[in-house]
């Protein structure tokens, strides 16, 4: 029996009520690579965030064992301190610095009252990169000349100055391709070799499967299983039958799907990333959503949905777009947001209030924003009755809890934001409507509310294509799915072939497919 | 229900009182210079100079406004309002060029300069923080270099009119005093239609059922409003009568009242301001606003060139220098916020006087200029601290 390293006993924590983590258990074995597995939003990134002291002691229950001792981690310092290290998604690197200075950055060689040592920095700097095999690079470049894949690197690199013995990975090839994939899990089975303990959170199971030694699955803040590697390799469809395995109950609303033509058609569909023009977001997408049908786009977090639904909002996003778009019969070319939302398109951003409200205006203001020239004004002169009047009457129609049209956004909480999105958009009229995430933060009440509306909406004749991350969601409320990954429609799914384990597949068939 | 009433009444009052905290301090300041200076800032001439002295700030505050609305300022005005005012005489003194067209021949120029300061940061997109002060630069540059260095005057008084001219004057002896009859009906018209308009306001928001305020606050508001009204009319009608400035000015802050709470395009600025993804998503164009905002500058700016020179009978290669500063203060001091999305018009005009009276109060007790300067600068600093201290408790 192996030496335990860590230990985590009964972990829970709540935010403002709602448990992210319940009761749950974790042991990892000293020198293993240990891979957790689980959904978006299962508590992954939460149950490392408690480890690594993100969340303090005392804001969670439980207790932490780490080498035979009950740790209380206050900071992210003090559980550096005992050798336990996180590698977050986002790279937590200086851009504009160098390689060296990265490496060593909160943590710099200094020779007295904080005046660094520059030679001993470049010499230990050039000893911790030939480790991992970088000992070649310049180490005055700076890092934001770096590709992504080496950039994870120069962070383990970071990680493995501060003597690491547990180094904890959040996603690490989520952004690669796979050549840094594999250069960077060679270096996870190389830093095994010397005795450094590895925990992974990742989606691609073909990785977990090849250089993970036990998997624990976190389903719903739960820990459900965990699956040790025996002597053959630990299946994919093992692990998936562990995360998605869930009861669905009755928490969608009743819906008889009246379902006529086909209104909205996209074909061969591209798109490039705005920044790199070389690289395709979107590939060749071909997909058609028929009058009063509910469409899901399911995918994993980066599978490139919104940039899909925003690309066909008036081009919101992306370059160097081409694809045929067809609305009722008619082809649009729209040039502009404007233009999509004239020719009756409307999309509710993922994030309402990075993208979606003006939190500090009124209800009012919010929700007649997206159709002011078309419907609230006469040559340019706003209507303030017609206004008033509208809103009050989309508020009370899709039962927005405030105070009046004259409560500011910012005060509401997150149910009755979205639905205060929702509403500006329903009053622009819209025959086809894209909802990134709907419901997205907000608590089960408000959610069966908002999938009402997307019902009513649906009744009513429109088109509606709804991304979510949440698998049951989508199950519960579509028609068809098409699941998307990287950037192309991976499969389409009918309603009675609906089911979570089948997305999964889909994703993964489409991850390890030849290329 | 009642209840729930009272307590939105409330709500709406504490909302009200906030919305008139500066114009109380308005008040309070010009109180307290009024003692400091024996009275002095009440004698009808230093009302009257009250007027004409602050008429650029006000006009320039007017479009600094929209400025902070996107959370940005235009620090070229100064220069502007130098190099327009030089463009105006030179146009009438060197080449004779009638009054009327050379003032919309500099109206031009203003907008071309906006649109020259829009496209680098709407199209461009350079921050307008750098593109501004580098055409502070460019343009008190460019006076220099066309006026010489020298000051260029006297301008005729066709011109003068804009800036130191009267409305049509009758006077009357009345007891002994000379008065101006159109001043004085000038302002109780304006009283009558002040109680008109709160009146149909009331009317249309009772009607749709909205929270509105208890009866005695509007009459305690009116009162004041109009006594101050009348005040300034009848202090002016014991001096020369209406200043032709006064008209542009009100006619500016009418309009751009109008503008910002009751057109499309205004609330486009406040979006933008608010949140400018939101507003990209909604489909505003937020770089064409961005565009119009500082067009719109530029020919305020260059109005306030025109009114200056005018007021001085000349240009010189020193006019205008720190206007943004005032003006962007005036802003401030009226409430808007430094994040951008929120502030009015009539908050930027009430800053431009509480400037104004500042100015004019510690000039008359003798305040040396630097003085000034520290008084006008902790005033700002209070007032913006304030604001923010106050936001932060309600949030």
């Amino acid at each position: 029996m192996a030496e335990i390293i860590l230990e985590m006993r009964h972990i829970t924590k709540e935010f403002s009520g709602v448990k992210a983590l319940d009761d749950v258990n974790l042991k990892i074995k000293k020198g293993e690579i240990h891979a957790l597995c689980g959904e978006n939003g299962a508590g992954k990134s939460t149950l490392m965030n408690v480890l690594s002291g993100v969340y303090p002691y005392g804001t969670y229950t439980g207790d932490i064992v780490y080498k035979g001792e009950n740790c209380e981690f206050n900071t992210i310092r003090s559980s550096e301190k005992k050798g336990i290290v996180i590698i977050h998604q986002e790279l937590a690197l200086i851009p504009a610095l160098s390689i060296a200075e990265n490496v060593f950055l909160g943590n710099e060689n200094t020779t007295f009252k904080g005046v660094i040592d520059w030679d001993e920095t470049d010499r230990k700097a050039r000893d911790v990169l030939s480790t991992i095999g970088m000992g070649s690079e310049d180490l005055s470049q700076q890092v934001q000349n770096l590709g992504v894949g080496k950039q994870q690197l120069i962070e383990i690199a970071k990680a493995l100055t501060k003597q690491v013995e547990l180094l904890i990975l959040d996603e690490p090839t989520a952004a690669l391709n796979d050549e840094e994939s594999n250069i960077l899990l060679e270096l996870m089975l190389n830093l095994k070799k010397q005795g450094i303990t590895c925990i992974m959170i990742s989606h691609k199971l073909n990785e977990v499967s090849r250089v993970a030694d036990s998997i624990t699955v976190i389903r719903d803040g739960h820990t459900i299983e965990t699956i040790e590697k025996t002597d053959k390799a630990i299946e994919e469809d093992r692990i998936i039958k562990g995360m998605v395995g869930r009861e669905l109950t009755n928490r969608y609303p009743e819906r008889n799907s009246k379902i006529g033509e086909v209104v909205f058609e996209v074909k061969n569909w591209m798109a490039y990333n705005p920044l790199d023009s070389k690289r395709k977001v979107i590939n060749d997408v071909s997909l058609h959503v028929r009058r009063g049908e509910v469409v899901g786009f399911a995918g994993l977090m980066g599978a490139g949905r919104t940039e899909l639904a925003m690309s066909l909002f008036g081009k919101a996003y992306g370059k160097n777009i081409s694809g045929t778009m067809i609305k009722n019969g008619e082809e649009l070319h729209l040039k502009s947001i404007k233009d999509a939302i004239n020719h009756k398109i409307a999309y509710v951003s993922e994030d309402r209030k990075k993208y979606g409200l003006v939190l500090i205006n009124d209800l009012k203001w919010n929700m007649s924003l997206s159709s002011l020239a078309s419907r609230f004004s006469k040559h340019s002169v706003i209507d303030s009755n017609d206004e008033i009047h509208l809103t009050e009457e989309y508020r009370k129609k899709i039962n927005i809890k405030a105070n009046s049209i004259e409560q500011i956004v910012g005060s509401l909480s997150g149910g009755n934001q979205q639905k205060v999105v929702l509403a500006k958009w329903m009053l622009s009229e819209p025959d086809v409507l894209l909802l990134d995430e709907p419901t997205r933060g907000i608590d089960v009440g408000a959610k069966y509310e908002i999938y009402t509306v997307i019902n009513s909406l649906a009744d009513a004749g429109k088109a509606v294509i709804v991304i979510s991350s949440e698998m049951p969601e989508l199950l519960g409320i579509c028609d068809r799915i098409y699941v998307i990954n990287e950037g192309e429609i991976a499969g389409e799914l009918q309603k009675d072939e609906f089911s979570q384990e089948r997305i999964m597949k889909i994703i993964m068939n489409h991850i390890g497919r030849e290329k | 229900m009642s209840n729930e009433t009272t307590m939105n009444q409330r709500k709406l009052a504490m909302a009200n009182l906030k919305q008139y905290g500066m114009m109380i301090a308005l008040f309070v300041i010009y109180i307290i210079f009024l003692m400091l200076s024996d009275g002095k800032n009440a004698a009808p001439m230093n009302i009257n100079n009250l007027v004409m002295q602050n008429s650029y700030v006000v006009i320039l505050s007017i479009g600094m406004l929209l400025c902070c609305l996107t959370a940005n300022v235009d620090l070229a005005v100064g220069s502007i309002v130098a190099f327009c005012g030089a463009a105006a005489a030179i146009m009438v003194l060197d080449y004779h060029i009638a009054v009327p067209v050379t003032f919309a021949i500099v109206l031009l120029i203003g907008i071309l300069v906006g649109m020259w300061q829009g496209f680098f940061i709407a199209v461009l997109k350079v921050p307008p923080f750098i593109v501004t002060l580098a055409n502070m630069l460019v343009f008190r540059g460019l006076t220099m270099v066309i006026l010489n260095g020298q000051t260029k005057g006297p301008l005729p008084q066709e011109f003068t009119q804009v800036g130191a001219g009267y409305l049509p004057q009758i006077f009357m002896q009345i007891g002994g005093t000379k008065i101006e009859i159109l001043a004085l009906l000038g302002g109780l018209l304006a009283s009558v239609v002040l109680v008109l308009l709160e009146i149909r306001s009331r009317r249309n928001k009772l009607k749709h059922n909205f929270v509105v305020a208890p009866i005695w606050q509007v009459v305690a508001k009116l009162v004041v409003i109009i006594g101050v009204l009348n005040f300034i009319t009848a202090k002016l009608a014991l001096y020369m009568g209406l200043p032709l400035v006064l008209l542009i000015m009100m006619a500016l802050i009418i309009i751009y009242s109008f503008i910002t709470n009751d057109t499309v395009a205004g609330r486009q600025v406040y979006a933008v301001g608010g949140n400018v993804n939101a507003a990209r998503l909604s489909g505003i164009n937020t770089d064409k606003v961005m565009f119009w905002v500082y067009t719109n500058m530029g020919l305020l700016a260059a109005l306030a060139g025109i009114v200056l020179a005018a007021r001085n009978a000349s240009a010189t290669p020193k006019a205008g220098d720190t206007f943004e500063l005032d003006a962007i203060a005036a802003c401030y001091i009226g409430g808007a916020a430094v994040q951008g999305g929120s502030g009015t018009i009539t908050g930027a005009v009430i800053g431009a006087l509480v400037m104004g009276i500042l100015n004019n109060g510690m000039s008359l007790i003798g305040w040396s200029v630097d003085i000034q300067r520290v008084v006008k600068g902790l005033v700002l600093l209070a007032a913006v601290t304030f604001d923010l201290y106050n936001k932060r408790k309600s949030a």
